[in-house]
C-alpha cells in the first residue's frame, strides 16, 4: 500500500469520527431542542403554580404543581434516605476495611451490578415488599423504591470521591493518635463537595425515574401532606398526560417535560461547578 | 571527527508545558558506530532521543524548533513526511512492550504496513531477524503463539528484531536495559556491538559502566543543554568541562 | 456498618429471591420452556407465553447496539486519540448531561423526532405503511440513552493502553490510524467487550421511554418496521390490573425476574473484566 493510500483511509476515519463525535455530541441539543420547541408555547405560569382543578383532563384550569411537588418530595425524602445509607457503607468500605478485602471486593462488585439493575425491577421488587408489609401505593412506597434505585449511584460516586483524598491525609489523621471514626470525621469534611455531586447526581435520577414510582407511588392530584398519601410525580404527570386525546392535555405534557428538563439541567449544571470547583481546590 | 554525521542537530530548542527541556542544541552523531546520551534523570536525554523520530509530535503543548537533519534530510520540514523518518529508525524502549499479537507477527508487522504481502518475503523477514536477535533458535517452535508470554529479556529482544525489520539506519535505544537482568542485558549489549556495523546507534543510558562497555561517543546532557561530546574514553576518563567530571565521579546524579 | 455492608451485598441475592417467590406459583402450571417458546399471551385465560416480549426486547436492543458501538466506539476513540484538549472539554460534559436526561423526556423525543422521522422518510422506502411506532424508532432512542455509558467507558479503557506501545507501534512507521486499528483496538477489545455487554443490558432493563416509542404489539416482530413489546414495557403496562387475574403478577414479576437474571449476568462479567482491566494497568 503506498503512503498515499494509507493517509486518504486515515482522513477517512478521522472524518467518519468527527462525524460521530457531532451527531452524539448534537443529539443532546436535539432533545432539549425538540421539548423547547414543544413545551415552551403550552408553559403557563399556571402549570407551575397551581394543583389540577376540575376538568383539568379534559384540558381545564390547572397546573402540575401537584406532581412538581410530589417528585421533590419523593426524590429529597430518597435521598436523604438513601445518604444515611450509603455514606456508613462508603465509609466502611473505604476506611475500615483492608482494600482488596474479600468483603471490599464482593460489595464493590455488588454494588456496580445493582448500579446496573434497572428501575422497573427495583419498582417491582419494592411493590413486593409493599404488598408483604400490607403498604399501599403511596408516598413512602415511591421513597422506598426510588432509595433502593440511587443508593448504588451514592455508594458509587462516594466511592469515587473518597478515593481522590489523598491516603497521606488518613494516616496523618490515624497517626496523630485519632480513632477511625475521628480519622473518618476528617476525610468527610474533605470530601464534602463531593458529597454535594453525588447528592445532586443522586436527586437527578430520582427525579426523573418513572418505572421505579410507576406502581409504588401511585398518582393524586393533591399535594401529599401525610407520608401515606398517594403523590403524583412529574415523570408519571408527563406520561399520562401524553396517552391523552385532547391536544390542551397534551401540550401540557410538553409543558411538563420542559419543566422536568429545565429541573436537570439546573441539577446538572450545578453538580458540575461544585465537580470543577472541588478538583480546583484538590489541586 | 572523520566520519560523515548521520544525524545532525543544529540549534535544536524543545518547550513542553512552557518548560525549556532542551536549550539550543548543536550535535552531529556519527554514522556506524554507538553513540550514549548521559546525564542525569529528567535532564532532557529521552528528549533528545525522542526529538530524532518525531515521538514528540503527538504529545500535547510542544515546541520544536531548529532543525535535525538526517542523511541531509531536515526532519522537521513541513513537507517531511512523518511515517517514512520513523521507519528510518528503530526504537527501543525501556521496557518491551511487545504489540498484542504473535511472535511472527510482530516482527511482520512493519514490513506489512509498508506493504510487504508475500508469505515467503514475511517468512524470511520474520527468520532473518530473529537470527540476527539471537531469538530464532528461542522461539522457533512457538513464532505463532502470543509475543506477551515471552520472557521479559526475549521480549525486549523481540521488540528489535520488530524495529530491525523495516531496514532502519539508526536505532535508538531509550534505557533500553533498565528492566532486564545482567544475563538479558549482556545479549542486549552485545547485540549492540554487533549492531553496529550496519546501523548507526543512539542510545540514552544513566549506567556509566554500560556506556563505557559498548559505545564510541558520548554526549553529556545536564540541565537541557549539551555540556561535552565527544569519544568515550576522552569523555569519561579524561573530561574537559567540570560539570562531566563531577558527573563521572557520582557528585552529581 | 458492616452490617449494612453485609445487607448491601446481600441485597443482590435479596431482589433475586423476592421476586422469585413472587414468580414462582407461575413454574407450577407451565414449565420453563413453554414459557420461553409459547407465543400465545392471554393472560385472562391463563396463557403465558413470553416469546414474543423476548423477541421484542432482543430486536430493540440490537438496534441499539448497532446503532450505538460504531459511533460510540468512533467517538472514543477521536477523543481519547486525535481531539483537542478543548473538544475534550466540551464534549465530556455534554455526555454527561446525556446521561442525565429522564428515560421519560427520551420518550417524548421520540415521539416528536424520531417516530415522524420513521414513519414519513425512513419506512415508505422499505414497507408499505408503518405507524412509526416500531422496533427501529425504539432501538434509536435506545441507542441515544446508550450513548453516555458506552463513549465514557471507552473512553476509559483506550486511555489505560500505555504510551510505550503506541510509540512502538508508530516508530515502525506506522500512521497513527494503523496504529489505533491494528494495535489499540486490539489491545482494548476485552474492555470494549465489557463496555458493550454493560450498554446491552443497559437497553435490556430500559422501561419506558421504549414502551413509548415501539408499538407495543404482543407479536414477534419480523422487520424492523414492525412494532415490538419488550419485557420491561409488558410489567409496566399491565401492573394495574395484574392483581384482578390469577398468577397475571406471577407472569409479570417472572418477566422482572428474567430481566433481573440476565443484567445481573451481564453486570457481572462486564464489572469483573472491567475491573481486571483497572488493575492490570494502573499499577
Amino acid at each position: 500500500m503506498g503512503i498515499k493510500k494509507r493517509k486518504t483511509e486515515e482522513t477517512i476515519f478521522k472524518a467518519l469520527m468527527v462525524l460521530a463525535c457531532i451527531m452524539v455530541g448534537s443529539s443532546l441539543f436535539l432533545i432539549v431542542g425538540t421539548i423547547v420547541v414543544k413545551g415552551l408555547p403550552y408553559l403557563t405560569w399556571d402549570m407551575v403554580s397551581k394543583i389540577p382543578q376540575g376538568g383539568f383532563y379534559i384540558g381545564e384550569e390547572g397546573g402540575v404543581l401537584n406532581a412538581i411537588i410530589g417528585s421533590l418530595y419523593l426524590a429529597g425524602g430518597a435521598t436523604v434516605l438513601g445518604l444515611c445509607i450509603s455514606i456508613p457503607i462508603s465509609i466502611y468500605l473505604n476506611i475500615y476495611l483492608k482494600r482488596g478485602s474479600f468483603l471490599s471486593k464482593s460489595a464493590k462488585l455488588a454494588f456496580d451490578v445493582l448500579f446496573g439493575i434497572p428501575s422497573i425491577v427495583y419498582g417491582a421488587f419494592a411493590f413486593s415488599i409493599m404488598i408483604w408489609m400490607g403498604v399501599r401505593a403511596s408516598l413512602l412506597g415511591g421513597v422506598i423504591a426510588v432509595t433502593l434505585l440511587i443508593i448504588p449511584i451514592l455508594v458509587r460516586t462516594l466511592d469515587e470521591v473518597i478515593a481522590t483524598v489523598p491516603k497521606e491525609l488518613k494516616h496523618a489523621a490515624l497517626s496523630l493518635g485519632a480513632t477511625r471514626w475521628e480519622a473518618a470525621k476528617v476525610i468527610l469534611r474533605q470530601i464534602r463537595p463531593g458529597i454535594y455531586t453525588a447528592v445532586l447526581l443522586a436527586f437527578g435520577r430520582g427525579i426523573g425515574d418513572v418505572a421505579s414510582v410507576l406502581f409504588t407511588a401511585g398518582f393524586s392530584d393533591n399535594i401529599p401532606i401525610y407520608i401515606d398519601e398517594p403523590a403524583a410525580t412529574l415523570p408519571l404527570a408527563i406520561f399520562f398526560q401524553l396517552s391523552s386525546p385532547i391536544p390542551e392535555v397534551q401540550g401540557r405534557a410538553y409543558a411538563s417535560a420542559l419543566i422536568l428538563t429545565i429541573i436537570i439541567l439546573v441539577i446538572v449544571v450545578v453538580s458540575h461547578f461544585i465537580a470543577a470547583k472541588q478538583t480546583k481546590h484538590n489541586i | 571527527m572523520t566520519q560523515h554525521p548521520l544525524i545532525s542537530v543544529k540549534n535544536l530548542n524543545v518547550h513542553i508545558d512552557g518548560h525549556h527541556i532542551l536549550k539550543g542544541v548543536n550535535i552531529n552523531i556519527p554514522d556506524k558506530s554507538v553513540t550514549s546520551i548521559i546525564g542525569p534523570s529528567g535532564c532532557g536525554k529521552t528528549t533528545l532521543l525522542k526529538t530524532f523520530n518525531r515521538l514528540l509530535d503527538d504529545t500535547a503543548n510542544v515546541k520544536v524548533s531548529g532543525s535535525v537533519l538526517v542523511s541531509d534530510e531536515d526532519i522537521y520540514a513541513p513537507d517531511a513526511e512523518v511515517t517514512h523518518i520513523r521507519k528510518k529508525m528503530g526504537l527501543l524502549s525501556q521496557r518491551p512492550y511487545p504489540l498484542p499479537m504473535s511472535i511472527y507477527d510482530n516482527v511482520a508487522y512493519g514490513p506489512r504496513i509498508h506493504g510487504v504481502r508475500k508469505k515467503s518475503e514475511l517468512d524470511a523477514i520474520v527468520e532473518k531477524q530473529l537470527k540476527d536477535t539471537s531469538l530464532w533458535s528461542e522461539v522457533k517452535d512457538r513464532l505463532h503463539g502470543p509475543a506477551a508470554k515471552l520472557s521479559i529479556g526475549q521480549q525486549q529482544r523481540l521488540c528489535l528484531a520488530r524495529g530491525l525489520a523495516v531496514e532502519p539506519e539508526i536505532i535508538l535505544g531509550d534505557e533500553s536495559t533498565s528492566a532486564l537482568d545482567p544475563i538479558s542485558t549482556h545479549k542486549i549489549e552485545d547485540l549492540f556491538v554487533r549492531l553496529k556495523e550496519k546501523y548507526t546507534i543512539v542510545l540514552v543510558t544513566h549506567i556509566l559502566r554500560q556506556a563505557r562497555r559498548i559505545s564510541d561517543y558520548i554526549i553529556f546532557v545536564y540541565m537541557g543543554e549539551i555540556i561535552e561530546f565527544g569519544p568515550t574514553e576522552e569523555v569519561l576518563l579524561n573530561p574537559r568541562e567540570e560539570l562531566t567530571k563531577q558527573y563521572v565521579k557520582g557528585f552529581i546524579s | 456498618m458492616l452490617i449494612l455492608s453485609i445487607a448491601s451485598v446481600s441485597f443482590v441475592f435479596l431482589i433475586g429471591i423476592g421476586l422469585y417467590w413472587r414468580a414462582a406459583p407461575l413454574f407450577n402450571e407451565n414449565t420453563l420452556y413453554s414459557l420461553f417458546r409459547s407465543s400465545e399471551w392471554a393472560p385472562s385465560s391463563g396463557k403465558f407465553g413470553f416469546y414474543p416480549f423476548i423477541m421484542g426486547t432482543l430486536w430493540v436492543t440490537l438496534i441499539a447496539i448497532v446503532v450505538a458501538l460504531p459511533l460510540c466506539l468512533l467517538t472514543g476513540v477521536y477523543l481519547t486519540e486525535y481531539a483537542k484538549s478543548s473538544v475534550r472539554r466540551v464534549m465530556l460534559p455534554l455526555v454527561n448531561i446525556l446521561a442525565g436526561i429522564p428515560p421519560v423526556i427520551y420518550g417524548v423525543w421520540g415521539i416528536f423526532f424520531v417516530v415522524p422521522i420513521v414513519r414519513e422518510y425512513v419506512a415508505p422506502r422499505f414497507t408499505e405503511y408503518s405507524s412509526g411506532y416500531t422496533v427501529l424508532t425504539g432501538g434509536v432512542v435506545l441507542a441515544v440513552m446508550i450513548f453516555p455509558i458506552l463513549v465514557s467507558i471507552v473512553s476509559e479503557v483506550l486511555k489505560t493502553i500505555p504510551k510505550e506501545l503506541k510509540d512502538a507501534s508508530l516508530s515502525l512507521g506506522a500512521t497513527k490510524w494503523e496504529t489505533i486499528k491494528k494495535v489499540v483496538l486490539k489491545r482494548a477489545l476485552p474492555g470494549i467487550i465489557a463496555a458493550t455487554v454493560l450498554a446491552v443490558s443497559r437497553a435490556f432493563g430500559e422501561t419506558i421511554a421504549v414502551l413509548m416509542v415501539c408499538g407495543n404489539v404482543p407479536v414477534a416482530p419480523t422487520s424492523v418496521f414492525d412494532g415490538g413489546y419488550p419485557l420491561p414495557a409488558l410489567i409496566a403496562n399491565n401492573f394495574g390490573e395484574m392483581m384482578s387475574i390469577p398468577l397475571y403478577d406471577s407472569a409479570l414479576m417472572f418477566a422482572a425476574l428474567l430481566l433481573f437474571v440476565i443484567i445481573f449476568l451481564f453486570n457481572l462479567v462486564s464489572r469483573i473484566i472491567l475491573n481486571r482491566i483497572e488493575h492490570k494497568y494502573s499499577s
